[in-house]
């Protein structure tokens, strides 16, 4: 398990126009948090920082202490496009096995490995097919098996779920939740989807439109237990998930929240 | 399906060998300069089993094989690098762009000149045909590689000659293989042309032009060209079925047959 500490943020593609505006969020050990915000607000550019696959233009991130400079080494990331990350010349099993060259791992460590992560998401059959010859929701399921096999400390998930339909995208979030509860890591998701980042989240962290900014960060009192119509049903998701609601649309006030102005969203700090 | 584009193409080929044998057959053009196609092919049939015309077709065979399988030595590593190494590429492609639209054709003097044996001759000027298409693809392929495959290795911590061992150059595998059966298409004209051109010994080109020296028999020349366009369509649909075997996770994809 990680710790996440990000400090002030920045991060701009060149020109003056920044993405991203001083960011401040403190992700604790095992806890998973839904980063939600309008389209095009910077949150896959600030999972990438933190992926070290982009060097920010300013402020710092730590992972249990030290800097992040290039890839973290217990870092795994789940991409929204399946059908782009996951490698069409390789079977299932071989996806999910590459990236264990980088553990040192031999080959039938490697597959057995790569067996078992696919059997953790459901499919223990899959391994000698081809990416292409599943479903959208089981090549997701690959992807997220590529990152499990790994045993990463903290997972960054980029709108994963953004490519399936509803149905797939709900198994696939209880999946996220119980992967959550028995493998003990860090996670952080980023999505567009408000009911999604409240029904899988410890923690909803909304951010503003570009320059982004934290602008609310909301504990989610939910049992740890979730279900999809139950835990639905419940006031407190209703009232969370109008919360979120306005943040994102709006960045107004919302009553029963911290205060949350956009004009001062930089002040916030969010610590636990 | 499969079998009703053979019966098809089959019937267009009859077609015009039926159209042919007509037209010469029934005057409309001096029958010893386009002779009745049953006598084109019957000579054709005759060469398949004459010693000197297959070892005519082993040497234009073996300068093509010669020439093509260098040129996949050198371009496909230098694409490799241009299009991996982005301020190379942008320095090599002016001249590549240059140096690429010269035919092959027009060096043939200057090859005369650089190699005296005739197989060397053919072989460079083989070896220069075939560089640009299969550099070409393997450039653009490398470019194009998709940047979010790239990450997800990436995101794991490999290195970038990891990446491109692992995710580069596995996914511009099937545009390098295009490249290089286009490149062997181009390379069977240019041998062909240049045995024409420049003579020499063995050759399918050198008993195309030795045709026409003692009275000039056109049939002999249209029974080499049938075999000429034999050898293109078999090395064509050879590598076109390696592709497909090769590299069916792209066809697959390509067509949609997933």
């Amino acid at each position: 398990m990680a710790m996440l500490q990000i400090t002030g943020l920045t991060h701009s593609y060149g020109g003056d126009h920044g993405v991203l505006g001083g960011i401040d969020l403190t992700v604790p050990d095992g806890r998973l948090v839904s980063i939600v915000g309008p389209s095009g607000c910077g949150k896959s550019t600030l999972l990438r920082c933190i992926a070290g696959l982009i060097r920010p233009t300013g402020g710092t991130l730590t992972l249990d202490g030290s800097p992040i400079d290039g890839v973290p080494d217990d870092l795994a990331v789940v991409f929204q496009d399946y059908s782009r990350s996951l490698f069409p010349w390789l079977t299932v099993r071989d996806n999910v096995a590459l990236p264990l060259r980088r553990r040192g791992m031999s080959r039938p460590e490697r597959r057995a490995a790569a067996q078992e992560a696919l059997e953790s998401v459901g499919l223990p059959d899959a391994g000698r097919r081809y990416p292409w010859q599943l479903s959208g929701g089981m090549q997701q399921r690959v992807s997220i098996a590529r990152a499990l096999a790994y045993r990463p400390s903290l997972m960054l998930m980029d709108e994963p779920f953004g490519s399936v339909d509803a149905q797939t995208r709900e198994d696939l979030e209880d999946l996220l939740l119980q992967v959550h509860r028995t493998q003990k890591m860090t996670i952080l998701l980023v999505t567009h989807d408000i009911d999604e980042s409240v029904y899988v989240g410890d923690r909803v962290v909304v951010l503003n439109r570009s320059p982004a900014r934290v602008h609310a960060d909301l504990d989610v009192d939910l049992p740890a237990s979730r279900d999809q119509i139950e835990t639905r049903g419940l006031p407190e998701f209703v009232r969370l998930r109008a919360e979120v609601g306005r943040l994102v649309r709006g960045g107004g006030r919302s009553p029963g929240a911290e205060p949350a102005d956009t004009g001062t969203a930089s002040d916030i700090v969010t610590d636990e | 399906m499969r079998y009703r584009r053979i019966a098809l193409g089959a019937a267009g080929v009859a077609g015009v060998v039926a159209a042919m044998e007509v037209v010469s057959r029934a005057g409309l053009v001096d029958g010893t300069a386009l002779p009745p196609a049953s006598t084109v092919l019957g000579e054709a049939a005759k060469l398949a089993v004459d010693g000197e015309f297959l070892v005519d077709v082993g040497a234009t065979l073996g300068a093509w094989f010669g020439g093509l399988a260098l040129a996949v030595l050198v371009a496909v590593p230098l694409g490799v690098l241009l299009g991996s190494v982005p301020f190379l590429g942008t320095a090599a492609r002016a001249l590549v762009e240059l140096l690429r639209p010269i035919p092959s054709v027009a060096l043939i003097p200057l090859a005369i000149i650089l190699f005296a044996e005739p197989t060397r001759m053919k072989m460079s000027l083989i070896f220069y045909a075939c560089l640009w298409p299969i550099l070409i693809n393997t450039l653009y392929a490398l470019r194009d590689v998709d940047p979010v495959a790239k990450d997800s290795l990436r995101a794991f911590g490999f290195g970038t000659p990891s990446v491109l061992w692992h995710v580069s150059l596995p996914s511009a595998a099937p545009f390098i293989a295009t490249g290089v059966r286009i490149a062997a298409s181009v390379a069977l004209v240019v041998v062909i042309s240049t045995e024409l051109y420049a003579g020499g010994v063995d050759g399918v080109g050198i008993y195309l032009s030795d045709t026409q020296t003692a009275g000039g028999r056109t049939d002999l020349l249209l029974a080499g060209a049938v075999w000429s366009g034999v050898l293109g369509l078999v090395v064509a649909t050879g590598l076109r079925g390696l592709e497909r075997i090769a590299f069916r996770w792209h066809t697959a994809r390509v067509e949609g047959l997933a």
